[in-house]
């Protein structure tokens, strides 16, 4: 009896793992044949791996559907996290500047819930921070991510306590007729470079094109995605329009769920008075002979 | 005669003057390319022999060395030692990590003769440091700005596809190939063609592998994100000492939150970032080293992988306060029988509904019940 107890306990150590590290009775060495032999740890499907392939099934981008919670949310977990890094794009569309680039700061709470026929709705506390500046501001908004058979745009609403009143005008102003005024157009490249490093010159591009970035981030997030700008690769200035100042931007945007850099092409204009506007957008390919896959359905 | 001895005098006044001189001189606060952490290495190694010696444990696809650096003192009383594993830089472009493992290791080097605890735990356990596990990926991302965000391995590609490199934080035995990953060899998550089918993951793999009776804990270092991963990847499979996790992570967090006031989130990552198999992280675990972590250092999307050098201090100052907690930790489980940890109830399982939640609260019980009667012995 003693003996088929230990032997039941020695098989479970070795496909559970040993909760205590001792160096008495079951050591978890002595069972790594039998791990090795199983690498899938759970017990109760004969083989483990046909479960959870079925799961786990990949499509060509490597997206996967995750079962989505609703309710009340864990903020610091994963799909209140990715719908907040929503609100920071919208805010940046709306509101962002040279002078004014918007991350997240704090998620406080979320609940999630089903809206039939729309999709999905986040109702989040947030607070935002303006990376150009040291202030926090708290937020309150509404994300709908859209059922996959509608467009595919998140739509955002978002009201902050004093929104992003750090005074950036007459910055902005200063700026704008600096770059207006030059006689030889501004370029830059690798903003940051290899080393995290940007000349303070050269700044405001960068934050221009964080912002510029959040339009097409903004379009194109889901609830699997979660995007930043990884570096502006490029920016060259072109001639001023309807005084408006306008920009060529290659920008390498990092989704944090699949791990890929992905290469976007923007046209962008930016005035203080009209704001930061994203003319044109256009995905450029992984790489030469490749084509921009086809979004999912 | 005597113009030898001066002679060979000289040679060693001018290489002990070398040594001093880039001991003195290497700076912890810029990012190195792979030929400078190589010769980092042997100088650390040859400047604290009683401390410090190397180790090539596999080689890159592109057949270079896999180093370690193994820190320890000698038992005063002879006893069996215990290991801790620290690796850096199995994803290429996350440059602050293989920075944090020499900055670690230029912390032990610095302070131990005058830290009673680091002395003593240095006696009772030996710290294995790779600071840069994927050297091939590493060295890639130095060639070019453009190959600067390359994340992966540089494997040739199987016949059927095109592009090279595997994620080899997809590529460990551990429910590989299974969720978070691709099996397209262009993506940045591509698995392998099989468990450990990447000779970086096979030489972490065997080495560690050979000594699990030694290793308490192993700690896998990556950016960024600001996170402390515990496992499984995957959302349905939870380890049995789950809460214990939680709890010293939580511990590390707070440690790391002390130092210049930046949150670091605990949780597995299928809670708090994204399901996924094959990671160091999980098969560690799942051998049954009892304390697997992954540290996501700064930051939080402003650079992402870019992360400034002028970060670099700050960073590692607080990824050494975390990872020194959960050293200490560990060490003082096994070698001061203290088990309590900070609000963790060790048997208990929570909240898991699953088969599996079942089997371990069965098999908890079980093992409690028996220890209690005494039915073992």
């Amino acid at each position: 009896m003693n003996l088929t107890i230990l032997i039941v306990m020695a098989v479970l150590t070795g496909v559970l793992g040993s909760p205590y590290v001792t160096d008495t009775d079951v050591t978890p060495g002595s069972d790594s044949a039998g791990m090795s032999a199983h690498p899938n740890s759970v017990p109760e499907a004969a083989d483990g791996t046909e479960v959870f392939h079925e799961e786990g099934v990949v499509e060509e981008e490597g997206v996967e559907e995750d079962v989505m919670a609703t309710g009340e949310l864990n903020p610091s977990h994963y799909p209140a996290q990715r719908a907040a890094n929503v609100v920071k794009h919208y805010l940046n569309t709306r509101y962002g500047s040279p002078y004014r680039w918007v991350g997240l700061h704090k998620v406080h709470s979320a609940n999630a819930e089903e809206v039939a026929e729309s999709g999905r709705k986040y109702h989040l506390e947030i607070s935002v921070q303006e990376m150009t500046g040291n202030t926090t501001e708290k937020c309150s908004a509404e994300v709908l991510f859209p059922a996959l058979e509608n467009q595919r745009s998140p739509q955002v609403q978002a009201s902050c306590e004093a929104l992003l009143t750090a005074n950036t005008t007459a910055q902005e102003e200063a700026l704008y007729q600096q770059y207006r005024r030059n006689h030889t157009l501004l370029s830059g490249h690798n903003l940051p470079d290899s080393y995290g490093h940007i000349d303070p010159d050269m700044k405001p591009l960068w934050h221009l094109g964080g912002v510029a970035s959040s339009f097409v981030m903004l379009k194109e997030s889901t609830e699997n995605t979660l995007y930043n700008m990884a570096q502006v690769a490029n920016v060259t200035q072109l001639e001023t329009e309807n005084d408006q100042l306008r920009f060529n931007y290659h920008v390498l945007l990092h989704d944090m769920v699949s791990q890929e850099i992905i290469h976007w092409k923007l046209l962008v204009t930016w005035s203080p008075a009209e704001g930061v506007k994203v003319l044109q957008m256009e995905e450029l390919p992984k790489c030469e002979h490749c084509e921009v896959p086809p979004k999912p359905n | 005669m005597c113009k030898l001895l001066l002679y060979s005098f000289t040679i060693y006044l001018h290489s002990l003057a070398e040594r001093l001189e880039s001991k003195r001189n290497y700076n912890y606060t810029k990012y190195h390319p792979m030929e400078e952490i190589y010769k980092w290495m042997e100088d650390v190694e040859r400047g604290n022999p009683e401390l410090v010696s190397s180790s090539v444990y596999g080689l890159t696809f592109e057949e270079r060395n896999i180093t370690l650096l193994k820190l320890g003192l000698e038992n005063p009383e002879g006893r069996e030692k215990k290991a801790i594993w620290m690796d850096c830089g199995i994803h290429a472009r996350e440059w602050i990590a293989p920075a944090f493992c020499q900055w670690f290791v230029k912390e032990i080097l610095q302070s131990y003769k005058t830290n009673e605890k680091l002395t003593e735990m240095l006696q009772n356990l030996d710290m294995y440091v790779t600071p840069v596990v994927n050297v091939d990926g590493y060295m890639f991302t130095w060639t070019n700005e453009s190959n600067r965000l390359w994340r992966k391995s540089r494997s040739l590609p199987p016949s059927d596809c095109g592009c090279r490199g595997v994620d080899l934080n997809r590529n460990f035995n551990a429910n590989w190939g299974t969720v978070g990953v691709s099996y397209n060899c262009c993506d940045n998550t591509y698995c392998g063609t099989s468990p450990v089918s990447e000779p970086e993951a096979k030489a972490v793999t065997d080495f560690v592998g050979s000594r699990l009776n030694q290793i308490l804990c192993f700690l896998t270092i990556h950016s960024s994100g600001q996170l402390i991963l515990l496992p499984y990847g995957h959302p349905e499979i939870s380890a049995p000492n789950y809460d214990e996790l939680v709890a010293v992570g939580k511990e590390a967090a707070a440690e790391m939150k002390k130092v210049h006031g930046m949150d670091y989130t605990v949780g597995t990552s299928p809670q708090v970032l994204y399901k996924n198999s094959g990671s160091s992280r999980d098969w560690a675990r799942l051998v049954g080293i009892p304390f697997s972590y992954t540290f996501e250092l700064r930051d939080k999307g402003e650079f992402g992988h870019l992360l400034p050098e002028d970060q670099i201090q700050p960073a590692c100052e607080e990824a050494y306060a975390g990872a020194l907690s959960i050293i200490t930790f560990v060490h003082d489980k096994a070698f001061n029988n203290v088990t309590t940890v900070p609000n963790a109830a060790v048997t208990t399982v929570t909240g898991i509904t699953t088969v599996t939640g079942v089997a371990i609260t069965i098999w908890s019980t079980i093992m409690a019940f028996s220890l209690t009667t005494g039915v073992l012995m």
